[in-house]
Formats: C-alpha cells, sequence, structure tokens
C-alpha cells in the first residue's frame, strides 16, 4: 500500500493558538497523563485537608487497640434490616494458638466472648454509627483556624476499651493508619517538591554556565560535580544528617533532610543540562541571537535552557518521587522525621519485619501510597513531556458526525 | 573607503591532546586571509567544503574570535573593540545561515524570532515592533499571519525568509549569507536568491555571499574571490573571473559547473586526490599536490598575490613575473580551460579511471 501523508489538520476555532494552549490541548491528548493527573490532586488536596479529612489526629493512641486490623463496617442490623453504616466496638482476646486478635462485641460472638473473657466482658453490644463532622480530636485547620469537627469519626467517650474507627487498622501504638498517613502526606508529598525545586534551580544555572562559558570556568565546576557524584549518595546522606543536632524540631528537620536530598541531586542534572547546552550553543539559532547582539545571560536563559525543557520536565517527575524515596529511607532506618510525628516512611518502619507484614499486612498501606503517588507522577511528566515538545503532533478532534 | 576591509585575517584553532591539554598543533581554517567589500557590492566566496568559507564569514563578524588579522568596518576596527562597543556593532552587520533547520529557534514564534533583535537594539515601542515585524514578513514573501506561528509549520524556503527577515530586523548595512541558499531546492534557490537581490536594492545592503555553487554566485555576485585550504587563491571581478579564470584550481572549479546543452564538448579538469589537511598543509603552493600545471618549484616557493590586471589578483606561480618571463608565457597564454594541454587531461582522465578499478583506494594512498 502507497504511503499516504496525514491530512493536514485544519484548527478548528481560531487559526493561532499561544504555545500554552497547544501544550494544554496535547497534554489532554495523551492517555495517562489525566489519570495521573487526577491522582495528585486528590492527594494533594488530601494532603492539604488532612486535618479535617483524618478521623483522629497522629497523635491519638487506642491503648487497648494496638495492631488492630481495619474495622468492619456494617450497614445491617442484627436482624438483617438495612442499617446507617456503624461499627461495633472490639475486644482483644487470644485464639488457642496464643496469638491475639480482635473480635468484634456483636450479638453473635457474645457466646464466644463470654466464654474466652468472662466476666472481664464489660460491654454489650452496642452500635456505633460513623457520623459525618463530628466532635473529635482538636486541630487547626489549614495550619491556622482551630477546629475541632472531622469529616467523618464515631462517638468515643473517654473509657477504658474506648470503641474506633481503623478504616486501615493501626499501628502498633493503637494509633489510626489513615489518619496517619494523611498526616504523613505533608511530608512525603512535599518533601519531593522542594527537593526538585531547589534541585533544578541549581542544576540548570551550574549546568548552563559551565556548558556556555567553558574554559576554566567548566573545568573547575565538572571537577566539583564529579567530587560529588563520585561520594556515594547514602553515606552522604548519613553523614550530613549526623551533623544535625539530635532533639532539633521537626521542621528543622525537615528543611535539613530537603537541603541533604538537594545537595547530592543537583550534581548528576547540572552534568547532563551542561552536555545538552554544549550541544544547543552549537546552533545556528544561538550564534544568530549572538550576531544580533543578546547578551550571554539572555542567551543562554532565553535561547539554550529552553531546549532542555523537555528533558528537564521528564527528570524532574523522575527526581520527585527519588527524594520522596529519600526521605523515606532516611525516615525509614530512624533518621528521618521522628516520632510521634508521621511521614510515609517513618510509617513503614512497622513493616520492617515479615512477621509484622504477615499478621497486620495494612501496615504496607504507606509503601502503597508512595508507590501510587510515583506512578502517577510518570505518567504525569510523560504527558508534560510530549506536551511541551514542538516536535508532537497535535492530533485532530474526532468529529463525531 | 570601502565598507568592509578584511586584512590577513587568520584563524587557527588549535588541537589539545592529553591530560594536559598539550596544544600539539592547529588546524589553519583561515590563514591569511584579504579582500575589501565596497558599500553596496556583493564579494562572492567560493572553495570547496572545507576550505574555511565559513570560518571567514564567521570570524569577520567575530562570531568566532580570530587569531589575528584586522576587520575595518566603516573604517572601525572590530577586532579592537570591546564586548558592549562589539553589540551595538552588529547592529550593522548580520548572518543568513545555510540550514534553515537550525537557525530558527523552534520553541520561538516566528514574531519573537525576527523581532528579538529589534529589542536588543531598543528599536521602537512593543507596537511598533510588531507593525516592523508584519512588515517584514511581508518584504521577504510571508503572509503577516505567520507571527504567531512556529518554526516547524514552515518549509525550507520559508524558513529561510524568516532568516532573512530576522537579519534585516535591525536595518543592518552588511549581511554574510553563509551559504543561504544550499540547502534549498533549485527552484526556491532561484527566489531567495532573487528576493535576497532585490534587499541589496531596497535596503542599499552589501553581501558576502559564501557560496560553492558558481552559478549562484554568477548570478548575485559583483566580485568573487575563490579559497583553497584556507587561503584566497584568486580574486577579480565577476565577469573577468568566469571569462578569464588564471589560477588552476579556478579552471577546475569552473569546469565542473555543469552546463545546460549536453552535446556540448567540454574539457572536464578532474583533480585527484583529497583536499590536504588544514593541520599540515602542504609546503610551497598549498595546491601543488593536486595542481593539472604544477612546476618543481611549486612545492618550494609560497606564491605570493600577484596582480595580473586591475582588480584581479592571483596567488599561482605561474603568474611571478620572473616564471613567466622564463617560460616565455603571457596570462593570456594560460586563461581558459580549454587552452590547457589535451595532455594534461587525458591524462588525469586514465588516472581518474584507474583509481576507480582500482577499488577507489589506489589513489589515496594516504587512505
Amino acid at each position: 500500500m502507497a504511503i499516504l501523508k496525514p491530512e493536514p489538520v485544519v484548527p478548528k476555532g481560531p487559526l493561532v493558538r499561544s504555545p500554552g494552549q497547544i501544550a494544554w490541548a496535547k497534554l489532554r491528548q495523551h492517555p495517562l497523563a489525566g489519570y495521573g493527573a487526577m491522582v495528585l490532586v486528590v492527594l494533594y488536596v488530601a494532603m492539604v485537608f488532612a486535618d479535617f479529612l483524618a478521623p483522629y489526629d497522629f497523635e491519638t493512641q487506642f491503648r487497648t487497640k494496638t495492631w488492630h486490623r481495619p474495622s468492619v463496617v456494617r450497614w445491617t442490623h442484627a436482624d438483617g434490616s438495612l442499617a446507617w453504616p456503624y461499627v461495633y466496638n472490639t475486644v482483644r482476646v487470644k485464639d488457642e494458638a496464643f496469638q491475639a486478635h480482635y473480635v468484634e462485641i456483636a450479638p453473635e460472638n457474645m457466646e464466644y466472648l463470654r466464654a474466652k473473657l468472662g466476666s472481664l466482658l464489660l460491654e454489650e453490644p452496642k452500635e456505633n454509627p460513623i457520623r459525618f463532622f463530628v466532635k473529635g480530636d482538636p486541630h487547626k485547620l489549614l495550619l491556622c483556624i482551630p477546629a475541632e469537627r472531622r469529616l467523618i469519626g464515631i462517638d468515643s467517650p473517654e473509657r477504658s476499651n474506648r470503641p474506633a474507627l481503623f478504616l486501615l487498622g493501626s499501628d502498633h501504638l493503637g494509633r489510626d493508619m489513615l489518619s496517619r498517613l494523611l498526616y504523613g502526606a505533608r511530608v512525603s508529598l512535599t518533601i519531593g517538591l522542594m527537593g526538585a525545586a531547589i534541585t533544578f534551580t541549581l542544576g540548570m544555572l551550574i549546568g548552563g554556565i559551565s556548558g556556555y562559558f567553558r574554559g576554566w570556568t567548566d573545568v573547575s565546576i565538572q571537577r566539583l560535580i564529579e567530587m560529588i557524584m563520585l561520594l556515594p549518595g547514602f553515606y552522604i546522606m548519613l553523614g550530613l544528617r549526623a551533623a544535625i543536632p539530635p532533639g532539633v524540631n521537626q521542621i528543622a528537620m525537615y528543611f535539613a533532610i530537603v537541603f541533604i536530598l538537594a545537595f547530592i541531586g543537583w550534581a548528576g542534572l547540572a552534568r547532563t543540562i551542561r552536555g545538552y547546552v554544549l550541544s544547543i550553543s552549537q546552533n545556528d539559532y544561538v550564534v544568530a541571537s549572538r550576531a544580533l547582539g543578546q547578551g550571554r545571560f539572555a542567551l543562554i536563559v532565553r535561547h539554550v535552557l529552553p531546549q532542555t525543557l523537555s528533558y528537564v520536565i521528564a527528570s524532574v517527575t523522575m527526581a520527585i518521587p527519588g527524594y520522596m524515596l529519600g526521605e523515606s529511607g532516611l525516615s525509614f532506618i530512624g533518621l528521618g522525621i521522628q516520632e510521634p510525628y508521621a511521614s510515609w516512611g517513618n510509617m513503614l518502619q512497622g513493616a520492617r519485619n515479615v512477621n509484622d507484614i504477615k499478621l497486620h499486612p495494612w501496615v504496607l498501606a504507606p509503601g502503597f501510597l508512595i508507590f501510587i503517588t510515583i506512578v502517577a507522577f510518570q505518567f504525569l511528566g510523560d504527558g508534560l513531556r510530549d506536551a511541551f515538545d514542538p516536535r508532537t503532533v497535535l492530533r485532530p478532534k474526532k468529529e463525531s458526525a | 573607503m570601502p565598507l568592509l576591509e578584511v586584512r590577513d585575517l587568520v584563524k587557527h584553532f588549535p588541537v589539545k591532546k592529553g591530560v594536559f591539554s598539550r596544544t600539539v598543533g592547529a588546524v589553519r581554517a583561515v590563514d591569511g586571509v584579504s579582500f575589501t567589500i565596497g558599500e553596496g557590492k556583493t564579494l562572492g566566496l567560493v572553495g570547496e567544503s572545507g576550505c574555511g568559507k565559513t570560518t571567514v564569514g564567521r570570524a569577520l563578524l567575530r562570531l568566532i574570535e580570530p587569531s589575528s588579522g584586522s576587520v575595518g568596518f566603516q573604517g572601525r576596527d572590530l577586532l579592537a573593540m570591546g564586548r558592549s562597543e562589539l553589540r551595538a556593532m552588529r547592529r550593522q552587520m548580520q548572518i543568513i545561515f545555510q540550514d534553515p533547520y537550525s537557525s530558527l529557534n523552534p520553541r520561538m514564534t516566528v514574531g519573537t524570532i525576527v523581532e528579538e533583535g529589534m529589542k536588543i537594539h531598543g528599536l521602537g515601542g512593543k507596537e511598533e515592533r510588531v507593525r516592523k515585524v508584519r512588515e517584514l514578513l511581508r518584504t521577504v514573501g510571508l503572509m503577516e499571519e505567520h507571527i504567531n506561528r512556529y518554526p516547524h509549520e514552515f518549509s525550507g524556503g520559508q524558513r529561510q525568509r524568516i532568516g532573512i527577515a530576522r537579519a534585516l530586523s535591525v536595518r543592518p548595512k552588511f549581511i554574510v549569507c553563509d551559504e543561504a541558499v544550499s540547502a534549498l531546492d533549485v527552484s526556491i534557490q532561484a527566489q531567495v536568491v532573487n528576493l535576497l537581490m532585490d534587499l541589496k536594492k531596497e535596503y542599499g545592503l552589501s553581501y558576502l555571499f559564501i557560496s560553492h555553487d558558481l552559478s549562484v554566485v554568477e548570478h548575485i555576485a559583483d566580485d568573487v574571490a575563490v579559497m583553497y585550504l584556507g587561503e584566497i587563491v584568486e580574486r577579480a571581478p565577476k565577469e573577468t573571473l568566469f571569462a578569464r579564470p588564471l589560477h588552476p584550481y579556478t579552471q577546475a572549479l569552473l569546469s565542473a559547473v555543469p552546463t545546460p546543452d549536453p552535446a556540448k564538448k567540454r574539457n572536464r579538469i578532474i583533480l585527484t586526490g583529497d583536499v590536504p589537511s588544514p593541520m599540515n598543509p602542504p609546503s610551497g603552493c598549498r595546491f601543488h599536490p593536486r595542481c593539472p600545471k604544477a612546476m618543481p618549484e611549486c612545492s618550494v616557493r609560497v606564491p605570493l598575490e600577484y596582480a595580473v590586471a586591475d582588480g584581479h589578483g592571483v596567488k599561482c606561480l605561474l603568474y611571478d613575473p620572473a616564471i613567466m618571463a622564463r617560460n616565455g608565457t603571457k596570462p593570456e597564454d594560460l586563461i581558459s580551460t580549454g587552452s590547457l594541454a589535451p595532455g594534461i587531461v587525458e591524462s588525469e582522465l586514465a588516472k581518474e579511471r584507474e583509481r576507480q578499478e582500482g577499488g577507489g583506494t589506489a589513489g589515496n594512498p594516504g587512505g
């Protein structure tokens, strides 16, 4: 078959689109970028409103409910009629193999519980309906508005063995996993953005200078980069971490980690940018701009660095997960964000032991969220790269006629 | 006073080796080139690939820093200027590139590209610049609506027109056309060459027209300079050069220009061997290893530029007064390709045949 030339694209509406409009239209055509963006929007919105969305504070402990499995939400009353969702309180019992587990104080379990606990069983079955806008742990919405309503929860009066709503189970101190995941997102989701922002500013500026000016500037910058790249990243991270005095407040710690990650990250990027700059500077349009009398700084910023945009965008999306993982790694081994503050990394400490994973698989939830976030960033980054690439073609809209 | 006066322009690219970047030699891309271009005139600079034409064009604009020499522009030495002075001067001198695909920033609209120079030199306010850009686009034969399009939406010829509009935007006096039409189809070439000639008349421009295509140069140039291995070997007014080429290299070049009449019998002069490396040029006359008229002294003596007629200079020992006296030749005897001794041409053809039969390696022992 003869090779057919594609039909020329006749743009609908105004003949000329701005670069932003073209990129946006191409991004919308990308099959996966949209899903990635949606996931990220959900995650970041959840992060911002963590105080309101989380049923409990990240510090709230339920001492009688450590390693609690996810609560069973019931939709029917004991007689089978439809009910507003509710949960039964639970009580910890040991089975024949002396393995502790939680049993709902529900009508059908009462016989078993009485046999197991006898007089220690102090409660009768009680439905605890899940309510919206319940009065819960006090918090500061958006870090400034004092409030105590939370989106969902159950009434849990202060008493021994108070009932709790654990939609994703609890950890070794009886803290709600879901709440801690939401609070932990504040660290895990922002650290990547902060780290990437610093790295890319440094990397592009230093790489751009190195590649454009060449000569001694280039040689000295390259040797510095090599020195940084030679040092094994994780040990440098540990070394820099050791320089931070113990017991500094967690906000300082957060910025220290950002700094550590960026310090390691910029070198590789600067080197790649330098390579790009070297090759891009050979292009006639750079020479043309110089012939027009353009200054050197403007040349780099206007003509050279924008050409690296698609690479940089792809790299940013690769790097953000990298920084998330860096923070998670530090926190996982106990050197990052400290308890009782939550980050997805230090929550994974609960999953260090295979036996714990077997008995309480919900401790892997932070790992799952890290995975989801990374994949979402990759999809979005892929879409952005294609969108900003002037060589990709905008497909015409499918006509439904 | 000529608009542009280039004197002994030299550009050597150092060749570095080893850990400490020892300089082990130099590529002598341009080795003592001199020429002048009068106001409103076009100088055609011709020569084969790698002879240093492009380096000349860029070195005289200081897009490549020349090693030595002087470039006088309107009586001021460009090579003595400081950075800011040079930037202001750039308004007067522009360049048009060979490759229309790499000469336009793919991320900028045509409007931004053409406007850039006016912005740099503060010519007019925002609205005036846009109006000027539209006017320029019309001038070079594009449509005003193209102002917001991106380079990838244009054909090679259209892109070259954008490049011309960019060069014109700062109202220069002088433009280097670096193989400006070589990458285009022949039909488009004609359009662009005619455009360049119209613009020259309209704006009173001077061109340095660098090309390897003699027929294009014949069309556009007033004077022609022929380059070989970093040197200008012959220069003359266009009519003179095409009518009576003196240097054996020029004669060989002209004999290679295709003619529309296939029946016409011509004496092709086929040069054998490759262009020698500019890192290590031959002794004496640089052309002597390939010259069909080489004499023993050619490998020893460096020819000077001999003025044969008014404005016609040639760098060849055949035109050295002493040697002409010895051989009893007059310049006229050595002029046209037809006056070459048939034996030489025949033997060159035979050599060429031999070379091709020998797998193409026999004639090229170094490779």
